[in-house]
């Protein structure tokens, strides 16, 4: 069950805040980001029941607007560096971070590098955001990627010119390890340390190169990588093994924008795309069962593994490797109600899902099956 | 009529038209020669799509317009009645939850100008409301006899809200029956003339209890009022019985009227000529009724419940011309009473022009359009009047910075012009990033509007390339499959490599897969660089098979030959024979070729790469002449040895 809310800015980036894990809670504060408005802002939403005491009505009412500041460019990028601060990338090449005064109830700007990404005489959007705190690292249209310290005025580090084309999203594939997806539709992997200014490991597909938009690494299986590109397919790599993809499925028939593992639950994916959909997927590796008794099932798709799994034990390779193969079933669920203008920004988290759209709203799922 | 913040009273105007705003500035006077100012003012002409709670409707009805277009067109529009009252009803409840976070944002506002602004627009958006109800009851439900006067009855309830209000404050009083609002509430304002006659009857039982003597009266009224017939429509009695009851009853009231039962209390008097539908007595009490179209029905419910949809209009004129005092109606009344006489052109003619923008109406007659109720008279311009009307809300919407997104699914439904408005619009929105021109693209991808895809591609791309971005620029012009530009880019590599000696983006070049054929200098390049890893690699043969390729199947351009048979001397100077006999022929005639081809071109447009001297030129000739006779010979003597 979904609810909109119109909130008179399209949405760009959408974050819940995360809890502490102490707490087993369901998130209740998350942010968001606009862009192309002529005054863009990122504001802070809290959805939770404060009156209502009875557990099971799951989500209720609107989320509510906390505070909100205004943000210089479009929110490309949007991160929680920690419970107080925010990092946001900017199209003006800025990247800034915000801090949430919780007593106060208000957010200001606590720290911003101004032209981190630029040309050589114009402003460079950055594009993406990546942080673990305090390090914080960006990408933009200029092909750097820097790498920032949170309380740091200088940058730590500059990998100039690191593409020829822009980089559109960034991963940590390790503490030290970055992965970095371009518009020629080529995966980098950077190594840190090295302090060198050409990725370690190229991997991309062959045939059309595909411009890929996004990046999200399996959370227990850090071999296991998620893009998601201009045609909308998604693809599962396996950065050990060779450099082409290990399946690719048909998810969406136009831009995918996000692909986001879920972190404790990752049998489960989701990717929203610009064709206005939001698809939830499910893998299992019950092959033994018959599928007429594995229950109803939505809408499957049709997959291709690009290369067949050399030898090992089968049974300790992903499921998400397999793709929708005999070993291993795939379903996928649209969680939106109906066609919305294209969704940019998902985030989940425990039970709760928020996305942002084009249409001008924010859609939230407090009881996701996962 | 407002003057314009900025510019100097009594100054002289200039002015020029945009889509959406007008820029304003002032003029120099030439014969006072003083000088003016030197700003330019942005007048806006629709305030409205900049208020953030008025986005909010544009964006709801945005997504119940899409929802509408998509009903299939295959059922006989009388079962998809209860469809379009459905959507008809999602569009006003869009509206009055937008009315209400007005009203609230007016309560709350800080400055009086504000709260002004926004009761302003609270008062437009209850009149829209009012309209598109009488709309919607009037045409798209299009009610029968009988069923018609319930619905007019609801709509006037629903607009007339505050009687509840009242009520609730008389009721909570201590003694009700002796609050001061009392007979207003109970005797005319809502219950009486909103022929809500139940709750009537409740007031007046309290009344009664006060007043034990007129015991008998209250009585009675009380009888007359539970006994007046209200019109069943999912009920097994036909109109004409339902008439006929109710005849017997208004006769029954007027006998006890003319009986004076009733003459000793005023008020009991009042409610019972009420109830014949005495048009003084109404009239007496307009401030209660407050507008003509209330006094209309509560007319209608006791003079004539069974009107007809076409006696609606005769009703109409009258009321409000016994209504108002002044003669002069507002525009609220003039398109009420259009409505009423079922002229819906004239209503949405008359919306058009009252409002300031076209929201109203270009929603309000899609719907219509769908429940086939507009005739499709062609308008000079070639277009329906819903597409004329869509068109121009699309396009003002297409002004907005951020809801120019909606806009492209109304040009979508717009068959005629929609494509082109579409095709003009979409060029002029700014892209200031990349990912607003790839949804740009997506836009017209999808709309096969190839032109405008490569018009965007090649904006995207220049700005590439002069950033020094040219994986981005390649990027671009292979989105638009445009090999033109493809081949610019290769050039401007092939520059950077001559001018340096070494490739710049290698992670491009070596990775450029089947997107190599798109140009053929794309291709080139492709194959050079992986001439180079060759070598590199000390894959000679391999190498140098390469590189004649490049010459002999034209692959190359002419004006690279020189560098790459100067490539190819180290090749030559090798101690081991590289290049065959046949090899070494076929570069010699390259090498001729190319040198009478720069003697003939020496002046010409060919593009040369690498600029030198003509003493160099002879010099390397010459070196190279020398190394292929060498290769020559050494070739020959190799092949025509006997291994043994």
């Amino acid at each position: 069950m979904e609810s909109a809310k119109y909130v008179s800015q399209k949405v760009s980036k959408a974050r819940w805040r995360p809890v502490s894990s102490s707490f087993l809670q369901q998130p209740e504060i998350f942010a968001t980001g606009s862009w192309d408005n002529e005054e863009n802002k990122i504001s802070i939403w809290s959805v939770g029941n404060y009156e209502n005491s009875g557990l099971e009505d799951g989500f209720e009412g609107d989320p509510q607007l906390i505070c909100e500041n205004k943000h210089d460019g479009d929110v490309l990028g949007l991160q929680f560096l920690d419970q107080e601060r925010i990092v946001t990338a900017s199209s003006t090449g800025a990247v800034t971070i915000f801090r949430h005064h919780h007593n106060s109830q208000t957010i200001s700007v606590s720290q911003q590098w101004v032209k981190a990404h630029h040309y050589p005489c114009d402003n460079a959007p950055c594009t993406a955001v990546v942080c673990s705190s305090p390090e914080i690292i960006t990408v933009g249209e200029d092909g750097r990627i820097i790498v920032l310290r949170a309380d740091q005025d200088c940058m730590a580090q500059v990998i100039e010119n690191a593409d020829s084309s822009t980089i559109h999203a960034v991963t940590y594939l390790r503490t030290t390890e970055i992965l970095t997806v371009n518009s020629i539709g080529q995966i980098k992997l950077w190594d840190l340390r090295q302090q060198s200014n050409s990725a370690s490991q190229i991997l991309s597909l062959s045939g059309d190169r595909v411009p890929l938009y996004c990046i999200d690494r399996h959370p227990n299986q850090q071999h296991i990588v998620a893009t998601g590109g201009q045609d909308g397919m998604l693809c599962m790599w396996d950065v050990r093994q060779g450099s082409m993809p290990s399946s690719l499925m048909e998810a969406h028939s136009a831009e995918m924008w996000e692909v986001h593992f879920h972190p404790t639950n990752p049998d489960h994916l989701f990717t929203c795309s610009e064709d206005g959909s939001l698809l939830h997927w499910e893998t299992s590796s019950h092959s033994d069962m018959p599928s007429f008794l594995q229950g109803s099932r939505n809408s499957s798709v049709t997959s291709r593994s690009a290369m067949a799994l050399a030898g090992g034990n089968q049974s300790l390779i992903s499921a998400w490797l397999n793709g929708d193969s005999s070993k291993s079933r795939l379903e996928t669920t649209h969680m939106l109600p109906s066609q919305t203008l294209s969704v940019n920004s998902l985030d989940v988290l425990g039970q709760c899902l928020v996305c942002g759209t084009d249409g001008e709203a924010i859609f939230i799922n407090k009881q996701v099956p996962v | 009529m407002q003057n314009i913040s900025g510019i100097r009273p009594g100054k002289r105007m200039g002015f020029a038209w945009g889509p959406g705003d007008i820029l304003v500035y002032e003029t120099q006077n030439k014969a006072s020669g003083r000088r003016s100012c030197a700003f330019i003012h942005v007048v806006r002409k629709d305030e409205d799509i900049y208020s953030p709670i008025l986005r909010k409707l544009f964006n709801e009805s945005h997504h119940i317009f899409v929802g509408l277009q998509t009903i299939k067109d295959d059922l006989p529009s009388k079962s998809k009645k209860p469809q379009f009252v459905s959507i008809s009803r999602n569009y006003r409840s869009v509206i009055r939850a937008c009315m209400e976070e007005l009203q609230q944002a007016a309560v709350s506002a800080n400055d009086t100008d504000m709260a002004t602004q926004y009761g302003n627009q609270v008062s437009i958006l209850l009149a829209i409301e009012l309209i598109w109800n009488l709309c919607e009851v009037l045409f798209i439900d299009a009610a029968p006899a009988g069923s018609l006067l319930l619905h007019l009855l609801d709509w006037v309830r629903l607009h007339k809200s505050d009687v509840d209000e009242k009520a609730k404050g008389v009721l909570q009083s201590d003694s009700p029956a002796e609050h001061r609002d009392y007979w207003d509430v109970v005797c005319v304002l809502s219950y009486v003339l909103q022929g809500r006659l139940e709750d009537t009857r409740k007031m007046l039982m309290k009344q009664a209890m006060l007043q034990p003597a007129a015991k008998s009266m209250y009585k009675l009224m009380d009888s007359l009022l539970s006994k007046m017939p209200f019109y069943n429509p999912g009920g097994t009695q036909t109109l004409t019985e339902f008439d006929v009851k109710w005849r017997n009853w208004h006769e029954e009231v007027d006998r006890y009227l003319k009986d004076n039962s009733f003459a000793s209390n005023q008020h009991l008097e009042v409610i019972c000529k009420i109830l014949l539908g005495d048009e003084d007595v109404l009239l007496e009490h307009k401030e209660l009724l407050s507008t003509w179209y209330y006094f209309l029905i509560t007319r209608l419910l006791y003079c004539h419940p069974t009107v007809k949809p076409t006696e609606l209009h005769y009703y109409a004129q009258s009321s409000m011309m016994m209504f108002l005092d002044s003669g002069v109606p507002e525009p609220l009344d003039s398109i009420l009473l259009a409505a009423f006489e079922f002229d819906i052109h004239q209503v949405i003619k008359d919306c058009s022009i009252a409002l300031n923008n076209w929201w109203f109406v270009a929603h309000l007659t899609d719907l219509l359009d769908h429940c086939k109720l507009l005739q499709s008279h062609n308008l000079h311009f070639g277009s329906n009047l819903r597409e004329f009307l869509l068109l121009e809300y699309a396009s003002g919407l297409f002004t907005h910075h951020s809801l120019w997104q909606c806009a492209v699914d109304y040009f979508d439904h717009c068959p005629e012009f929609g494509r082109v408005y579409l095709e003009l619009q979409i060029e002029r929105v700014p892209l200031d990033t990349e990912r607003k021109a790839l949804k740009v693209l997506r836009i017209c991808e999808e709309r096969q509007m190839s032109e405008q895809v490569r018009s965007i591609c090649k904006i995207m791309a220049m700005r590439a390339v002069r950033n020094n971005r040219l994986g981005s620029a390649l990027s671009w012009s292979i989105r638009a499959k445009d090999a033109a530009f493809a081949t610019l880019i290769s050039e401007r590599f092939l520059q950077d490599y001559c001018a340096k000696g070494t490739f710049s983006d290698l992670d491009l070049i070596d990775n450029l897969g089947s997107t190599m054929l798109l140009s053929d200098r794309l291709t080139f390049l492709g194959k050079y660089r992986e001439f180079h890893k060759l070598y590199g690699e000390k894959c000679f043969s391999d190498a140098a098979k390469l590189l004649l390729s490049l010459m002999t199947a034209k692959i190359a351009p002419q004006s690279f030959w020189m560098t790459l048979l100067t490539d190819a001397l180290p090749l030559l100077e090798q101690k081991e024979v590289i290049f065959s006999a046949e090899q070494t022929y076929e570069l010699m005639y390259c090498l001729e070729e190319l040198t009478s081809s720069l003697i003939t071109a020496a002046s010409g447009s060919v593009i040369i790469y690498c600029r030198f001297h003509e003493d160099v030129e002879v010099t390397k000739v010459e070196m190279l002449r020398l190394a292929l006779a060498r290769n020559l010979a050494s070739a020959i003597v190799k092949e025509g040895t006997m291994q043994t």
